[in-house]
């Protein structure tokens, strides 16, 4: 599994395949181990449950367990998801070029949210930038 | 039973501090459309933060006793019974007041201590209900009512619609949304898209509707914010998008600082340009881009949105 500078670095490269549903293979997989890092450093086993068919969905699901402000995240997996999908049904669409760059843009997103979170873990709560502040203030 | 349509002619306004300080063309735009279509906002005299993410923080029911007492004062002292607030961080901390006074016992007895030492009625669940600003204009004016005010019109401006991420979360606390018919999504949500097309915006396919800004990142850790805010503005832009328009304070400064911090410290420049929903519905009615306070914003359109023949 990649850490998150591994993830952040992948994602910033063109993709490397040719073939568009090995690409958002890699996409959805990427977004799975931002999810897996987040579980792990929580002590967590991520598990390897389905949700509407999809670990992504079930490893958030795993994730917002204890922590509702994590769900600011749960409409970029499902997002990630829905792209996907749309890739695999249709890999010959004139979109599809289109539509594996979101899937990148996305998959970075819930890298970048998940990290920042992590980081923030040991000051307070991610939705408040005053609390790390204060602290160091007083 | 009144409409809404009624119910929301007159409403309590509660601008909050962010649109007397940053946003304050969300103030000027909101302001100038209440006078356009002849709704009432009524200011809340002597409101106060609603407790933000700081209060939150560091006491979730000291929050909401903040609020409670903004939604007191807007029953009590206001005499409404509805209270409009445009930025979303009010909008969602009145609205977890109302739950938690609701479902809370503890939250209960916290708000009435306080309320009586600072010698005020103690609001009491069901008093009053809060609206954002975008149910305020498509259910208080109308929106085939709006489509007959609209007069140059957005003449096509290819618009990513972005409502940030406390507009419908958490779902409990909006029990008005995912109803069903007119009802707002808080998975996909549409009002602000309604609108614009309404105001002849074209809506571009947006997956970052409700993406983490970072808003609240921006003073830990403003790298973090930079990169989450430069993927959303390349994410409007990959979509089509000409403008991302907003409806949270937050999020608007961030994607307006964030998109100069990008170029400066990434080397990564976007054109899209950001602007409060408030402010394109304003100028689709005819209003000037200084009336809606446009020349205020930070991101620079003034050019953008003469060259498009929208002003």
């Amino acid at each position: 599994m990649s850490d998150f500078a591994q993830l952040e670095l992948a994602l910033d490269q063109p993709l490397a395949s040719d073939s568009p549903v090995e690409a958002a293979v890699f996409l959805l997989h990427a977004g799975e181990q931002a999810l897996e890092n987040w579980l792990l450093a929580k002590d967590r086993q991520p598990t390897d449950a389905l949700r509407e068919g999809f670990r992504i969905l079930a490893l958030h699901r795993q994730g917002a367990k204890g922590d509702p402000s994590f769900n600011a995240c749960r409409e970029t997996a499902r997002e990630l998801v829905y792209h996907y999908n749309l890739v695999r049904l249709d890999p010959d669409h004139a979109k599809t070029g289109h539509r594996l760059q979101m899937m990148q843009l996305l998959a970075r997103h819930l890298v970048f949210f998940i990290g920042g979170k992590l980081q923030e873990a040991g000051l307070g709560e991610f939705c408040c930038a005053a609390k790390p502040v204060r602290l160091n203030s007083i | 039973m009144q409409t809404r349509k009624e119910k929301y002619k007159t409403v309590a306004y509660y601008p909050g501090c962010a649109l007397e300080g940053t946003a304050q063309p969300y103030n000027t735009s909101t302001k100038a459309i209440a006078k356009e279509l002849d709704l009432e906002l009524q200011e809340i005299e002597n409101w106060n933060c609603c407790g933000a993410m700081e209060v939150k923080n560091i006491d979730p029911e000291i929050q909401t006793y903040l609020s409670s007492r903004v939604l007191s004062l807007a029953k009590n002292e206001t005499k409404q019974d509805v209270v409009m607030a445009p930025c979303n961080g009010c909008y969602h901390n009145l609205k977890k007041a109302e739950y938690d006074i609701e479902n809370k016992q503890k939250s209960r007895d916290v708000v009435e201590k306080i309320s009586k030492k600072a010698d005020h009625p103690a609001y009491e669940a069901g008093e009053v209900e809060t609206i954002h600003a975008l149910d305020w204009i498509k259910f208080g004016y109308g929106e085939e009512e709006l489509r007959a005010k609209i007069k140059g019109g957005l003449k096509g401006l290819k618009v990513a619609n972005y409502y940030g991420c406390m507009y419908t979360r958490p779902r409990h606390i909006f029990p008005e949304k995912d109803q069903g018919g007119d009802s707002e999504s808080t998975s996909k949500p549409h009002y602000m898209d309604d609108l614009l097309e309404i105001a002849g915006a074209v809506n571009v396919d947006f997956a970052m509707k409700t993406a983490c800004c970072g808003g609240a990142h921006t003073l830990s850790d403003s790298d973090m914010s930079t990169k989450l805010v430069l993927n959303i503005l390349q994410a409007a832009e990959a979509a089509g998008a000409e403008v991302i328009a907003t409806e949270c304070p937050t999020c608007h400064s961030g994607l307006e600082m964030h998109q100069i911090r990008a170029l400066k410290r990434l080397s990564k420049q976007t054109n899209v340009k950001v602007i409060y929903f408030t402010q394109l519905l304003g100028m689709a009615m005819g209003l000037s881009p200084r009336k809606v306070g446009l020349h205020e914003n930070v991101s620079d359109s003034m050019k953008f949105i003469r060259e498009k023949g929208i002003a």
